[in-house]
């Protein structure tokens, strides 16, 4: 059954008949918890140079660090655009759980596999 | 007096009190805010939305889809030929510049969200139009990279090295091309007013997809081309 006094609805009670009018932007409040464009701008700039780095690293002899600085550069990159241009570090926690929970299976099994070959060895 | 009374199967409203308060619903969007930016879209019990949900699930399940291409490729990387090994076809300076088109683009995307949070759909659209068009160039990059490596006779199944190389950068390229297809759809959506439900979450999907090739690429372009086979 439903019953409507239209000519008495409140704001709160109009959201609830039509919620599509209220979800249909996204609310003020929310905004606060993203970067500015000013800050996307200055972690692009971020990322730029971390690969200008990488770039330049593979023409210098670095010796034994080599790989080890291009691995460290390279998961700071990835975290830096998981975590702020793709939001995970102001989104909700469940979020963070089953994207990263993918990514360390997947890290575990082809490590396995790879070691099963002994690709480490050679 | 205000009555609301909802059918119990819409589980929306069922109680509202003589001075007009509807107490269980001003709970139910009491909790909406707990979580921030996820108080929009469909929602489950959790409180989060249905749809990103979704996509956090696909990308994570995408994460094994790569992760088994870039395996393949590890293994096979020495397997070939004395001529045509990376050695003699990696062209880093070019592929840096892709990379470099390719990050950008993910700054582009998220300047598209943000215009679409702050309500400005026209900068939005424009946003998403540049990421379309540094996603295309980037496309453009790897058909021509493609290209001369055939020329210089590295065929799909010449080696393992060339197999294992073309099958991961070649997904990788399908993800993207299918990327710019999601963009251009996206624009031509707002433009007409299709999008009936939440813009600003639909925006962020397409973004979220958008950002996870990058993402790929950051990985691709390390452990394929930088570290030395």
């Amino acid at each position: 059954m439903s019953t409507v006094d239209a000519g008495d609805e409140t704001e709160l009670e109009r959201e609830v008949l039509d919620p599509e009018q209220e979800h249909d932007w996204v609310h003020d409040e929310d905004e606060a918890h993203h970067p500015s464009d000013k800050k996307y701008i200055q972690i692009a700039i971020i990322l730029a140079v971390i690969t200008a780095f990488e770039v330049a690293a593979s023409y210098v002899d670095l010796g034994p660090i080599f790989i080890p600085a291009l691995l460290g550069m390279m998961v700071a990159k990835f975290l830096i655009v998981v975590g702020f241009f793709m939001h995970l570090r102001f989104d909700n926690k469940i979020f963070t759980w089953l994207f990263y929970t993918g990514l360390i299976l997947a890290v575990g099994v082809y490590v396995v596999a790879l070691l099963t070959f002994q690709f480490f060895n050679s | 007096m205000s009555d609301v009374v909802k059918d119990p199967e819409s589980d929306a409203v069922d109680v509202v009190d003589p001075a007009g308060e509807v107490a269980a619903d001003r709970g139910a969007h009491a909790g909406d805010h707990h979580g921030g930016h996820d108080d929009h879209g469909h929602h489950t019990s959790l409180g989060l939305s249905n749809v990103k949900l979704a996509m956090w699930l696909f990308l994570g399940s995408e994460c094994l889809l790569f992760g088994g291409l870039i395996s393949t490729y590890m293994l096979y990387r020495n397997r070939h030929s004395d001529e045509v090994g990376p050695d003699q076809l990696w062209d880093i300076p070019f592929t840096s510049a892709s990379s470099f088109v390719l990050l950008m683009s993910s700054l582009t995307m998220v300047l598209a969200v943000s215009a679409i949070n702050r309500r400005d759909e026209r900068n939005c659209r424009l946003w998403l139009t540049v990421t379309a068009t540094l996603g295309g160039l980037f496309l453009a990059g790897q058909v021509y990279e493609f290209t001369t490596f055939y020329r210089e006779g590295l065929g799909y199944t010449d080696s393992l090295f060339s197999s294992s190389f073309y099958t991961l950068t070649g997904f990788h390229g399908a993800h993207v091309a299918i990327g710019i297809i999601m963009l251009l759809s996206t624009v031509g959506m707002l433009a007409k007013g299709r999008i009936t439900g939440d813009k600003g979450e639909t925006v962020e999907m397409v973004g979220l997809y958008w950002h996870f090739v990058d993402v790929v690429w950051i990985l691709i372009f390390t452990l394929v081309y930088l570290i030395p086979a």
